[in-house]
């Protein structure tokens, strides 16, 4: 699998970050490198093996499904790099 | 009573309980020590103020005679960990004036048990890195140092290693997530341990891949691992992958007695191109626990080579997941926007800004390897390799091995800088010790053991069985006392 300028552009779009097209072809050189070293993993015989999905044997905890937390505007938006009459700001989404 | 600020946790317990010391005596030494150690670059934010104030009310508490062990006790926290009202940042521009709002459960079960806070601690950027030189703040510097060149002291706890190595602090919080607490302390002659999966909370701590971060403590020598331990561990109904499990008392454990405990020697850790005098510490090591009572076996672990690779997709894919939140809306950093820019680009322009190259790196490959029509081909792939990799290490345990004996790391520390041509895969290798214990969940502890030839300090990995942190220290403990390492780092900042 070799990735190809092309397919940078795609995933940095995916991943939304900004990358300069002249630096695209680093970056891909870069995915090759990565995704060559991960291909050792074709080696190994998998069938009938379960993909793991937790790592101790526990069940995940459920919990009642009730309100346990609230009324903290103040705070939730205390780290907002915009925040206005008690909203996240953010550029025009709708036209 | 003089070098405060060299004394083990359990000496300062002892100490203060007696009455020969005050916390506030112990901080303010530590504090001196921290600001004439800003050439390390351990300590990214210094909160003396808080630290004095809980120092003065730990005082009061072991005053009145019902003092927790970790009641005064300075620690540096890594910045990883979120803390109410201190800028904690993960070392990234993207959470730059970030202040929570909210305490992380580890340093509030800390805090609560009259713990210390001196500052937070430099580290690789959201814990991506083996050198703690992808930090927005600039490397944290090991204060070994044998020639005039500048080592790392690893990572990506690499902060928290510098600052216990060098007596900034008596201890300090670190998180594992492929051996970013063990590789670190293995590189400053410090002890590290990464708990099982579960044992403790996550919650409030910066995530980069879920399935396999765990906090654990940073110190001076394994009766400090287990004391630290034992503060932060215990379960959380915040976290859902938190165990309710009853916690034993880990250092009462500390019997040192080892006597037919079985060694496992995992044959796949001896590696082509390993070092010979990490191959000699390995069998030195090994031949202290055949001394001390333990019966050696040969074992394998036949999927040890496949480890890396299943990392390298599994967690940038939780990376990539995990960090879709810094996007310029909630917290953190926002780009400054062109006129006409729309919510994509400020997405965009927030994300290339606020993270470094490798964050941006290890987020974009975990965003191709989950995307259509390659989930399966990798993703799951890598699934199914951990399967196997945690298979091998039950079956080494369901054949009544107790413990596994292991090199920590494939080098000593390098040089900062040495590895910045190199290809990304290099610094990966740093892991290859470390990273099957998170892929498994099990417990892992780095015990300094010996010194290469130039002097720098070298460790040994002891992995354990799930939810079996007592007996591993107490081997670890048993190591430890057969090494004998007491040597410091000479001061040189």
């Amino acid at each position: 699998m070799s990735i190809d300028t092309e397919t940078a552009r795609r995933v940095a779009k995916l991943a939304r970050i900004a990358v300069a097209d002249d630096a695209l072809p680093a970056l891909a050189s870069e995915f090759n490198a990565i995704l060559g070293f991960i291909e050792q993993l074709n080696e190994v015989d998998v069938d009938g093996v379960e993909p793991m999905t937790s790592v101790t044997p526990q069940r995940l905890m459920r919990r009642a499904d009730v309100v346990t937390d609230g009324n903290q505007q103040a705070a939730v938006l205390k780290n907002a790099p915009d925040a206005r009459e008690g909203f996240f700001a953010v550029p025009k989404v709708v036209e | 009573m003089s070098d405060l600020t060299k004394l083990t946790i359990a000496a300062a317990r002892d100490a203060m309980r007696k009455g020969d010391v005050t916390s506030a005596e112990i901080t303010q030494a530590c504090l001196t020590a921290i600001d004439g150690a800003d050439a390390l670059g351990a300590f990214v934010h210094k909160t003396p103020d808080i630290a004095l104030a809980q120092a003065q009310a730990a005082d009061a508490r072991i005053k009145a005679g019902d003092a927790p062990a970790m009641c005064g006790i300075p620690l540096g926290i890594k910045d990883l960990f979120c803390t109410k009202g201190v800028p904690s940042q993960a070392a990234s521009r993207i959470l730059e004036g970030f202040k929570p709002e909210y305490e992380s459960t580890v340093t509030g079960k800390l805090f609560d048990a009259g713990a210390v806070m001196l500052g937070k601690l430099n580290m690789d950027e959201f814990a991506m890195g083996s050198s703690n030189e992808t930090s927005v703040y600039g490397p944290a510097i090991n204060p070994w140092k044998v020639d005039d060149r500048q080592l790392t002291p690893g990572g990506s706890s690499g902060g928290s290693a510098s600052a216990v190595a060098a007596d900034l602090c008596l201890a300090a919080t670190g998180t594992d997530t492929g051996g970013s607490i063990r590789q670190p302390a293995a590189f400053t002659g410090i002890t590290g341990l990464k708990p099982t999966y579960g044992r403790v909370s996550r919650w409030g701590i910066v995530a980069f891949a879920s399935s396999l971060d765990q906090a654990g403590p940073m110190t001076k020598d394994v009766r400090d691992c287990a004391i630290m331990l034992q503060a932060m561990c215990g379960h959380d109904p915040k976290d859902s992958t938190s165990a309710d499990l009853s916690v034993p008392d880990f250092e009462a454990a500390l019997t040192g007695d080892i006597k037919g405990k079985t060694i496992g020697i995992p044959r796949e850790y001896r590696m082509d191109g390993t070092p010979a005098e990490i191959e000699k510490l390995w069998s030195d090591g090994t031949a202290m626990l055949r001394d001390a009572g333990a019966k050696i076996v040969d074992i394998s672990l036949p999927h040890t080579k496949y480890a890396l690779p299943a990392y390298y997709v599994i967690a940038p894919a939780e990376a990539s997941s995990n960090l879709a939140r810094y996007d310029g809306v909630r917290f953190g950093h926002r780009a400054k926007l062109g006129a006409g820019d729309g919510i994509t680009q400020m997405y965009e322009k927030t994300r290339a800004e606020g993270f470094g190259p490798e964050v941006q790196r290890r987020v974009m490959v975990g965003t191709y390897v989950l995307s259509a029509g390659f989930y399966d081909a990798y993703y799951n792939r890598a699934r199914r390799v951990r399967t196997l990799i945690k298979r091998d290490f039950d079956d080494a345990f369901a054949a009544g091995v107790d413990a596994i004996l292991t090199p920590a790391t494939p080098s000593a520390a390098f040089g900062i800088g040495e590895m910045a041509d190199a290809d990304p895969i290099k610094m990966y290798l740093n892991d290859v010790f470390t990273v099957t214990v998170n892929l498994a969940g099990l417990p892992g502890i780095a015990v300094p053991t010996g010194r290469d030839a130039q002097g720098l300090p070298l460790g040994l990995q002891l992995i354990g069985r799930p939810w079996d942190e007592a007996e591993l220290l107490n081997i670890a403990y048993r190591l430890e006392t057969a090494a004998g390492f007491v040597a410091k780092p000479a001061k040189w900042w």
